[in-house]
């Protein structure tokens, strides 16, 4: 393909403008993925040259290593609770402000609010009331006469507790849902009051598919992020007690940084990133049975 | 839709129940903050603190250098922010404005960039960054946003798309080379998705706590989140120097939230909504 000479000076204009990222692909996205995938097939501890030792690292992380298993256990139960849950509990937030209630503005800051602070921050104020005594969830549930839980420190308690603690957080899907629920025209709703629809049918039959892909994109983000919970648990537990919030990230950072087992991180990175994207393949797929995109083609 | 009342009553119950729930940590946080340490966890709540104790602020000052965690805090968090904002913009700009060989399979490269995990590239780029001498400096933490991200790139470019063509014709038939129309032309039609990308860059910045505890060792370097955490290693026991302390760096993610409220939101829902 031949340009002429002022679509030439537009293509050298426009490698120029994409230059930054272009240079940020290669250096730090593209070449540290090569060669991570290389260091995943070796022993090194960063100081040393690595040692090439094959599909060894793998081979240990999938027969002979119950911190991995542990730790994906952990991370999958988690996903596959918080985001269900989230998603249930921010979309009904989001149609309660849907109702033109008086001082949604301020209703939706405070709920929006949790989901913009500082992690470390926060997990500190989480800490103190998980606090089995004198804690203040303890204190609130005493009130209805329920047993004093030891949340954090009680094996069978703690993931629930971080569970709960996503719950809290909602208000960042549930803003999203808002504009989605405000997207939605309302000749329709109309239209369905006329034909005496009940709210549960208009809900039914009207909001969710109006807001389809709305919820597809909160469920993709939320499955990728429940995938990479660190802070939270880095802060709080460390993993503990007995493994049972050893989230994956976490895991990965302890043999990365702790242990400096470079190669072995690698590969659980790698594991990591493949999970991920078979999770997010089957929304993908399952998407086009549920997801209704309005008088647009599927991007 | 006008709800009726009894909706009403019921909306409102709801909304004030969620509102409680939500409010009660921050509630907790903040008189905490003010108790004496044997009040943070007495049986009954000590709801209002008695006595207040202001002073918890100031000492927690004094165990902390919180003053010089919260400048390198900002250091790094304008010049990400100015780094984010100059090479984000000028990257949606190619992409959205200039035809070149590859533009949509690079662009398409872009986004799937976005579903790659971090921690895949960490090691490597720890290793990059540490070879280059970098370790324990602010670079690592800096240089990667005059790079770009894509997910910015991809908010920007959708907002330069909306802009009619007809502004570049019409500069170019004045006379105006492209990085002009880029720079006097588009750039300040975009002011709004600029200070969108501004808020999400201050907000991922301030709120990084991997990227610091990695890069960072010597003490006088900490940012406010690290701080903070080497706070509650060395007090762990004194919760109400640890809220006082959660409070600051709360702090200024309150105001620039109330301040910017409209683009944190719109920056949320442009790619929730469109995307």
């Amino acid at each position: 393909m031949k340009l002429s000479k002022i679509r030439r000076r537009e293509a050298l204009d426009g490698f120029i403008c994409i230059s930054p990222w272009l240079f940020g692909f290669i250096v730090l996205t593209l070449g540290p993925m090569l060669f991570s995938l290389y260091i995943s097939f070796t022993e090194w501890d960063i100081l040393t040259t690595p040692k090439f030792v094959g599909l060894a690292n793998y081979k240990t992380i999938f027969f002979d290593d119950f911190r991995f298993a542990q730790a994906m256990k952990v991370t999958l139960i988690y996903a596959l609770t918080s985001v269900p849950i989230g998603l249930v509990c921010s979309l009904a937030l989001a149609v309660l402000l849907n109702q033109n209630v008086f001082g949604m503005r301020t209703f939706r800051s405070i709920f929006y609010i949790p989901a913009i602070l500082p992690p470390v921050a926060m997990a500190m104020v989480w800490l103190a009331i998980f606090k089995p005594h004198g804690g203040i969830l303890n204190a609130i549930l005493g009130i209805f006469k329920v047993p004093e839980i030891g949340w954090l420190q009680d094996p069978a308690w703690a993931l629930p507790s971080f569970i709960l603690m996503s719950v809290w957080g909602v208000g960042g899907g549930m803003i999203i849902y808002l504009a989605g629920l405000q997207g939605v025209p309302t000749q329709l709703y109309e239209a369905a009051e006329i034909d005496g629809a009940s709210p549960w049918q208009k809900f039914r039959n009207i909001t969710l598919p109006m807001i389809s892909s709305t919820i597809f994109f909160n469920l993709v983000m939320g499955i990728i992020g429940s995938f990479q919970v660190f802070t939270s648990s880095f802060v709080m537990t460390q993993g503990g007690p007995a493994y049972a919030t050893l989230f994956y990230v976490l895991y990965l950072y302890q043999k990365a940084f702790m242990f400096l087992q470079m190669g072995y991180a690698c590969a659980l990175a790698w594991i990591l990133f493949i999970v991920i994207l078979i999770f997010t393949l089957i929304i993908l797929m399952s998407s086009s049975a549920w997801v209704y995109y309005e008088a647009e083609v599927k991007k | 839709m006008k709800p009726n009342r009894k909706t009403k009553a019921i909306v409102y119950t709801l909304l004030f129940i969620g509102s409680i729930i939500s409010l009660v940590p921050f509630f907790w946080m903040l008189t905490s903050s003010f108790k004496a340490p044997e009040f943070v966890f007495a049986d009954p709540v000590q709801i209002i603190p008695k006595p207040w104790l202001f002073s918890n602020y100031s000492t927690a000052f004094e165990k902390l250098p919180f003053a010089l965690y919260t400048w390198n805090t900002v250091k790094i968090t304008a010049l990400c922010i100015l780094g984010q904002i100059l090479s984000c913009s000028l990257v949606a700009f190619g992409f959205a404005r200039l035809r070149f060989p590859f533009r949509n399979t690079l662009f398409v490269i872009l986004l799937s960039t976005m579903m790659l995990p971090a921690q895949v590239t960490m090691i490597p780029q720890f290793k990059i960054f540490s070879s280059l001498g970098m370790y324990d400096t602010f670079c690592p933490l800096i240089i990667p946003s005059f790079l770009g991200s894509a997910y910015m790139i991809f908010l920007l470019r959708q907002y330069f798309m909306t802009i009619p063509m007809e502004m570049d014709e019409a500069a170019r038939i004045d006379g105006a080379t492209t990085f002009q129309t880029y720079w006097k032309i588009l750039m300040p039609q975009i002011k709004p998705a600029l200070a969108t990308v501004a808020i999400l860059a201050f907000m991922g910045t301030w709120n990084d706590f991997l990227g610091p505890l990695i890069y960072l060792s010597s003490p006088a370097k900490r940012t406010l989140a690290l701080g903070l955490y080497a706070f509650q290693g060395q007090y762990s026991t004194d919760w109400n120097y640890l809220m006082a302390a959660s409070t600051v760096t709360m702090i200024p993610l309150l105001i620039v939230f109330f301040a910017g409220q409209k683009y944190f939101i719109q920056g949320v829902v442009i790619s929730g909504v469109k995307g």
